[in-house]
Formats: C-alpha cells, sequence, structure tokens
C-alpha cells in the first residue's frame, strides 16, 4: 500500500512542521469529511466482510461525493480487481485501498502544477472566465490580496459589462484590496480590456486580473466574445494572457464537468479555481475533474474571507479529507 | 435542457422496441442506462435508487395490451413516474393578501437578485399586479445597486435603505408598501450557506417581523449531490413554501428537479431559463417530464411566445401561412418576433423529437439572423412580396445593398421556399410526431 502509507508520514512531518495550511483544509474539508468518512467506517461496520452489496452501497457513497458517475464507475472496476488479486476480504483492510485509489485518480504519473506562469518582462495577465453566480468576481478579489500581500502591484479590470452591478462589485473589491481598477458599465467588454491594459502597462503593474462575464447559453457569442478579448490582449501583451483561471462552484455536480469540457473547447484554460468547497459536503468533484478534463486545480476556496483562497496542494487535501482515518 | 436525459432514456428503450412482453431481462439494459442518465444528471442518489425499484416492479408485472407495445409502454410507466416524482400539478403563487410578502432565500451565486426582478416582472405583466423589490442584501458588494439597475429597466419600484439592519428595512418596506398600495414585495436577502447559524438567525427574524406568505428558496439546478442538504437545511430553519429552479438553460441537466420535490415536498413554483429578465416560466411537471423524454414541449413554447409576441400579428401571419400567401414581409416580421424569444437553441431544444431532428445542439449565431435581416431590407416591398421575380441583376444589387454575397441571397430564398412547402404540409395535418 504504498502511497498511503508514504502519503501518512508527508502528513506527520507536515504536522512537526506546524503547518498553517493544514489546518485550513482540515477546517475547509470539516462537511465533505465527517460525511463521506464516517459513512465509509459505517459501511466497513455494516459490512465486515467485502462482498456484492458492500461494493453497491460503496458506489452509492462515492456518487453521492460528486466524485463522477464515470470516474466511480471506473474506479469500482479497478478497486474490485484489486480486491480479486490480492485477495482482501475484510472492509477494514480495504478501506486503505480505497484512499490510496482515490488518490491515484489525482495523481496519476503526473507532474501537476499549482504554480502561476508569470511574466518576465511586464505585466503577467490572469483571465477569470467561469459561468454566472460561481464567483469570479470574490475570487478576484480573493486573488488580488493575496498577490498585494506578495508586495505586488495589482490592477482588476472589469470585463464583465453584462451583469447588472458587476463592475461596482468588482470595484469594490478593489478598493478593498487596494488594488488598481479599469472598468465601465454598457460597453464592449474588449475595449474596456484594451483600455484597461494600456493603463496597467503605463503604470507598470505586476498582476492584472480579468473579470468577464459567464454566458454560456449562447456558445458562438461566448466564443466570439472571449476569442475578441484574447486577439485584445495578445495584441498589447505578447503570450498573454498568462493563465485562463476557470472558475467553479464545488456544489455543483456533474455539470461542473460540462462546464470544464465546454470551457476547455472554447479557450486554453491553465487551470481551475474550487470555490465554496466549505460550504458543501461533496468535496469529491476534485477527483472527477482530474479524471474527465485533466485540468490542474491551482486554487480552491474554502471560506468567505479574503484570505480563504488557498493554492491546491493534494496532500493536504487527501489529508483534510481522510484525517479521521490516519 | 435535460438533452442528456431524453437521449440514453430514448436510446435505452429502442432495445425493447420489438419484444412481445416485458421481463426482467429485456428491460435490464434500459434500466441501467436510465439509472446512469439519471445519476448524470445528478438526481440525488437515493431518490434514483427508489425510481429505478419502481419503474422495475410496475413494468415487470404489467400488462401488455392490444393498444400500447412493450416500448410505449414503458414509456409511458417511466413518465409516469418521472411526473410523480416532479410533484404532479402545477403549484401557483399566494396571491390574496395585500400586499402579499414573498422572500427569496438561497446560497450565494443562486441567482436571487435576478430572480426577484424576473418574478416582480412576471406578476406585472402576467396577472397585471403591481410589485415592489426590497433590497435586503446588504454583505455582498454592489448588490443593492444590482437590483436598482434591474429595477431601473423594468421599471419597477425598488425599496432601499441602505446597508444598515435587514429586520428594520423589511419592516420600513412593509409600511411603505401598504401606504403605496402595492400588491406584491419581494424581499432579495443575502446568499448564505445553510450551516451559517448568524445568518440563518437573521432570516428567522425577518420572518418573525413581517410573517411572508411565501418563503422561496432559489437554488441553482446545476447544484450536485449536496442540493438535498442545501433545501433541508433551508427548511429547517424557514419553513419554505416552495422553490424556483434557477439557470436552467444552456446545457443544463437540472436533475436537481427530480430530487427536490421527491424528497422533501416542496413544490417547484418556477423555473428560470434563460438571463434575459422575461426568462422565468411556471413550473408544470408533466410539460417537464415530456420535455425529459424528448417528447417535446410545445405548451412551454406556446406560453414563451404568448408571452413575447405580438398576437394581432402573429395571428396574420398565421393565416397567411394556411393561406399559402406567406410572402418575404411576413417573413421578417417573424424574424423580429422570434428574435424576442432569447436563443433560439432553447427553443428548438423544447421541440418534439429534436433529439431525432439532431437539432438539440446546434449552435446558432444571432449574426446569421441579422444577415438575413439585412438580405431581406435590402429588397424593395414590392420584391419581398413576389421573390419570383428576383433575377440576376436583382440579386446583385440586394447582396451588394446588404453586404452580403449571392450565394448567400439564394441560399436564403431556397431556404424560404422551402419553409413554404413545410407549412403547407403542416397545416394540413401530415405532420408525423417522432413517438
Amino acid at each position: 500500500m504504498g502511497l498511503f502509507d508514504k502519503f501518512k508520514k508527508i502528513v506527520a512531518k507536515a504536522k512537526e512542521e506546524n503547518k498553517e495550511s493544514l489546518d485550513i483544509y482540515e477546517k475547509g474539508l470539516q462537511k465533505t469529511r465527517e460525511e463521506f468518512v464516517s459513512k465509509l467506517s459505517l459501511l466497513g461496520i455494516k459490512y465486515t466482510r467485502v462482498n456484492n452489496e458492500y461494493f453497491e452501497e460503496l458506489e452509492d457513497l462515492l456518487i453521492s461525493a460528486d466524485i463522477g458517475v464515470n470516474t466511480v464507475f471506473k474506479f469500482m472496476e479497478k478497486l474490485k480487481d484489486r480486491v480479486k488479486k490480492e485477495n482482501i476480504l475484510d472492509t477494514q483492510n480495504l478501506m486503505e485501498v480505497i484512499v490510496d485509489e482515490l488518490f491515484i485518480i489525482y495523481v496519476n504519473n503526473e507532474s501537476l502544477s499549482t504554480k502561476i506562469a508569470r511574466n518576465e518582462n511586464g505585466p503577467t495577465i490572469i483571465l477569470m472566465v467561469g459561468v454566472n453566480g460561481v464567483g469570479k468576481t470574490t475570487t478576484i478579489g480573493k486573488l488580488g490580496f493575496q498577490f498585494k500581500n506578495m508586495g505586488k502591484k495589482v490592477m482588476m479590470i472589469a470585463g464583465d459589462t453584462f451583469r447588472a452591478g458587476a463592475v461596482a462589485q468588482l470595484k469594490i473589491w478593489a478598493e478593498k484590496t487596494d488594488s488598481l481598477f479599469y472598468g465601465k458599465d454598457n460597453i464592449d467588454p474588449a475595449s474596456v480590456i484594451f483600455d484597461g491594459l494600456e493603463k496597467a502597462k503605463n503604470e507598470n503593474v505586476d498582476i492584472v486580473l480579468i473579470d468577464t462575464a459567464g454566458r454560456l447559453q449562447n456558445k458562438v457569442n461566448l466564443m466570439k466574445e472571449l476569442e475578441k478579448i484574447n486577439k485584445v490582449i495578445e495584441r498589447i501583451i505578447p503570450k498573454a494572457p498568462h493563465e485562463t483561471l476557470l472558475v467553479i462552484d464545488a456544489g455543483t455536480g456533474q455539470n461542473g464537468i460540462m462546464q470544464a469540457k465546454a470551457f476547455k473547447e472554447i479557450t486554453n484554460i491553465t487551470g481551475i479555481v474550487l470555490t465554496k468547497l466549505d460550504g458543501t459536503a461533496k468535496g469529491g468533484i476534485v477527483l472527477a475533474i482530474k479524471e474527465e478534463v485533466d485540468i490542474p486545480v491551482k486554487f480552491i476556496g474554502l471560506g468567505e474571507k479574503m484570505t480563504d483562497l488557498q493554492t491546491f496542494d493534494i496532500e493536504e487535501y487527501i489529508y483534510g479529507l481522510f484525517k479521521d482515518m490516519m | 435542457m435535460f438533452e442528456y436525459m431524453g437521449d440514453r432514456l430514448s436510446n435505452a428503450i429502442k432495445n425493447i422496441r420489438g419484444m412481445g412482453k416485458i421481463t426482467e431481462e429485456n428491460i435490464s439494459e434500459a434500466l441501467r442506462e436510465i439509472r446512469m442518465a439519471l445519476l448524470e444528471a445528478d438526481v440525488n442518489y437515493i431518490v434514483v435508487k427508489e425510481f429505478i425499484a419502481k419503474i422495475k416492479e410496475k413494468a415487470i408485472g404489467a400488462e401488455v395490451g392490444k393498444s400500447l407495445k412493450p416500448d410505449e409502454l414503458f414509456i409511458k410507466l417511466v413518465k409516469d413516474e418521472l411526473i410523480s416524482l416532479l410533484g404532479g400539478d402545477y403549484v401557483s403563487l399566494e396571491t390574496n393578501k395585500a400586499p402579499t410578502i414573498l422572500m427569496l432565500v438561497g446560497l450565494q451565486g443562486s441567482g436571487k437578485t435576478t430572480t426577484a426582478g424576473k418574478l416582480a416582472n412576471y406578476l406585472r405583466k402576467k396577472h397585471a399586479k403591481n410589485p415592489m423589490l426590497v433590497a435586503c442584501d446588504i454583505y455582498r458588494p454592489a448588490a443593492i445597486e444590482q437590483l436598482q439597475t434591474i429595477g431601473k429597466s423594468l421599471g419597477i419600484e425598488v425599496f432601499t435603505e441602505g446597508k444598515e439592519n435587514p429586520i428594520k428595512i423589511v419592516r420600513n418596506a412593509l409600511e411603505y408598501a401598504k401606504t403605496n398600495k402595492k400588491d406584491y414585495i419581494i424581499i432579495d436577502t443575502a446568499g448564505r450557506l445553510q450551516i451559517d447559524e448568524a445568518l440563518m438567525q437573521e432570516l428567522k427574524e425577518i420572518t418573525t417581523e413581517v410573517s411572508p406568505h411565501e418563503t422561496i428558496l432559489v437554488i441553482d439546478a446545476m447544484m450536485g449531490q449536496d442540493a438535498i442538504n442545501v433545501i433541508n437545511g433551508f427548511n429547517d430553519s424557514l419553513k419554505l413554501t416552495g422553490t424556483i429552479l434557477t439557470k436552467l438553460d444552456g446545457n443544463t441537466k437540472g436533475g436537481v428537479a427530480l430530487s427536490v420535490r421527491h424528497l422533501t415536498n416542496i413544490p417547484i413554483k418556477f423555473v428560470g431559463d434563460s438571463e434575459k429578465l422575461d426568462g422565468l416560466s411556471e413550473f408544470y411537471p408533466e410539460r417537464m417530464a415530456n420535455r425529459i423524454l424528448d417528447m417535446g414541449d410545445i405548451l412551454s413554447i406556446a406560453d414563451k411566445v404568448e408571452s413575447v409576441i405580438d398576437k394581432q400579428e402573429a395571428m396574420d401571419v398565421t393565416k397567411k401561412m394556411k393561406k399559402g400567401t406567406f410572402d418575404l414581409e411576413d417573413f421578417l416580421s417573424t424574424l423580429k418576433q422570434i428574435k424576442k424569444l432569447g436563443p433560439l437553441e432553447n427553443i428548438l431544444k423544447m421541440l418534439p423529437g429534436a433529439r431525432k431532428m439532431g437539432i438539440n445542439n446546434v449552435n446558432i449565431n444571432p449574426k446569421d439572423m441579422a444577415h438575413v435581416e439585412a438580405i431581406i431590407l435590402s429588397m424593395t416591398p414590392y420584391e419581398r412580396k413576389h421573390p419570383e421575380i428576383l433575377k440576376a441583376t436583382r440579386k446583385q444589387r440586394i447582396a451588394k445593398g446588404s453586404g452580403r454575397s449571392v450565394e448567400e441571397v439564394n441560399r436564403l430564398l431556397k431556404q424560404f421556399e422551402d419553409m413554404k412547402k413545410m407549412m403547407k404540409i403542416v397545416s394540413s395535418g401530415n405532420m408525423k410526431m417522432p413517438f
């Protein structure tokens, strides 16, 4: 059971070093953990032997955690194979295998970079996309706060000129985080972004965060709008945007996967920000996204405070989920 | 909407079409497909389990009569079960007291503020009422401004009183509504988690203060398995009277619709189905079931059309269609009306057999419609009435005038002719339904 044991060691070391973030993950994932792990343990008590009923209930449990139907089905097949091969009879022994396999889904032999690409000569442009109501604007506020704390000069550009109040909302965030702001109501997003970027260049801004409207209803329009935005950005700053982050609400189920797929078709998504993870008992979507869309999660939102946006760390995430089993 | 579910269900039942009777074996694959489809649509897994068990039980014992073939019988069973899952009948809003107080609650980002605007618009348009919006979200930056902008664009009054105390705001709003003879007040509250005790307490206090006639949970149709925890959480502290499902457009599968009623017995009253301010529809379980099963939703299209289209004009056009005297002038006015319906993709999806015709997933570029308009507008009125006179020179002139190519002009004329043929078939009653 290589991974799980290795993982335990990593956590023990992190604990020794008294890592603050471990705490945040632990609290933020409390709901998911309580529901998922406690049910998993109960299942182990209900069935001491591995049998068909046990598998069936396990499948329901994984589905109920929003891990994703396809991911779950594949996972179950793999698990059954392993049970057969290693002749696992006791459900208690199976628990560690389950965690192990879940971990493998995410890690999957690939290097997962949560690093944000930077522009060495000039401002780094981060474009934020996602459907309505997932928390794009709030995430920009939180990101701005983080960069500000690193001593960066930050600018926010209001490219969502469609939703009523969106520009004003971003402006308030800019004020709160002491960032520069550029935005106007009721004009073409591309032209706001054009003017904003010119200004950012002239004022030697380090990080530019661009908000966009999240309208998936008409894919053609959205695609055209994003194309235009990307063109405008590249005209002013070559090779930009350096990051295009897709914001997804963790409470979204299978639709979150659809969103990720749809946006991936439209534009080059470089990372995912998973918001509102503290409010849901269903943090399983992290695994589903990895398995089905294969875009790294770069940040997760674990609360409403400005400080509650965390760089995604799979080890701490798994710790937050399975702490009670270690 | 729901097209995924419709797809899989229709695929699954194909296999039993030719069978003599329904047995456990020949529906097992269909049941498995249904289970997958429902789970993929985020229907709660407990609901899925019960649903499958019920269908199985009813189907296996069922008598295959002379009138219904096994696949038809099976579809009927699924449909009936879906309807009962979705809640049977349409439940309308409370309407008798003045002012009727509606409070909207829900998570952050579920669409409360937009829905408040849509609801006000609906009450005024459909029921000729005089509603007022109350801005009670004192937390989210610019939430009050958002409601004000919406109110302004609709010409509906918005009561605001800064960011002090929601309970006081509501109390004063009620006073104001009484003196100003408002029929409805719609309270837009701040988004919150059902587990946030302080904020839930605030809602309880508002409830005690003004006793809303309806406490409506606004819930995102894209929610996953956690939806049930949200619904139960709000219902436990507030006694919900209904829900509104938002964002049930685009590619939303909206399985939460199937879970809500079954697990909580709270009726779904409306669905939000476009981003425009008239994008709110009354929720009819049977129509929704039809839509899920790809049996089309003509009634909802009719409702939608009625809400945005000039009746007299529509009647005139229909008459002409029947008579076969429909010309490009009428086509142009129809186009203008259609534009008001919002994205055409959404309407196409509601047509019976949309999936079979392959039009459930088309992307329509709004520019194409603008081009068609430009071409027709470049014709003289006489040409519009008599497109048959259009020959090369005229076509060239039209192409130049509209900035399009002659090929495009030709294509449009061809499409128009095809359309006229279709109309003849439809009005002669020879159109076959897919089921």
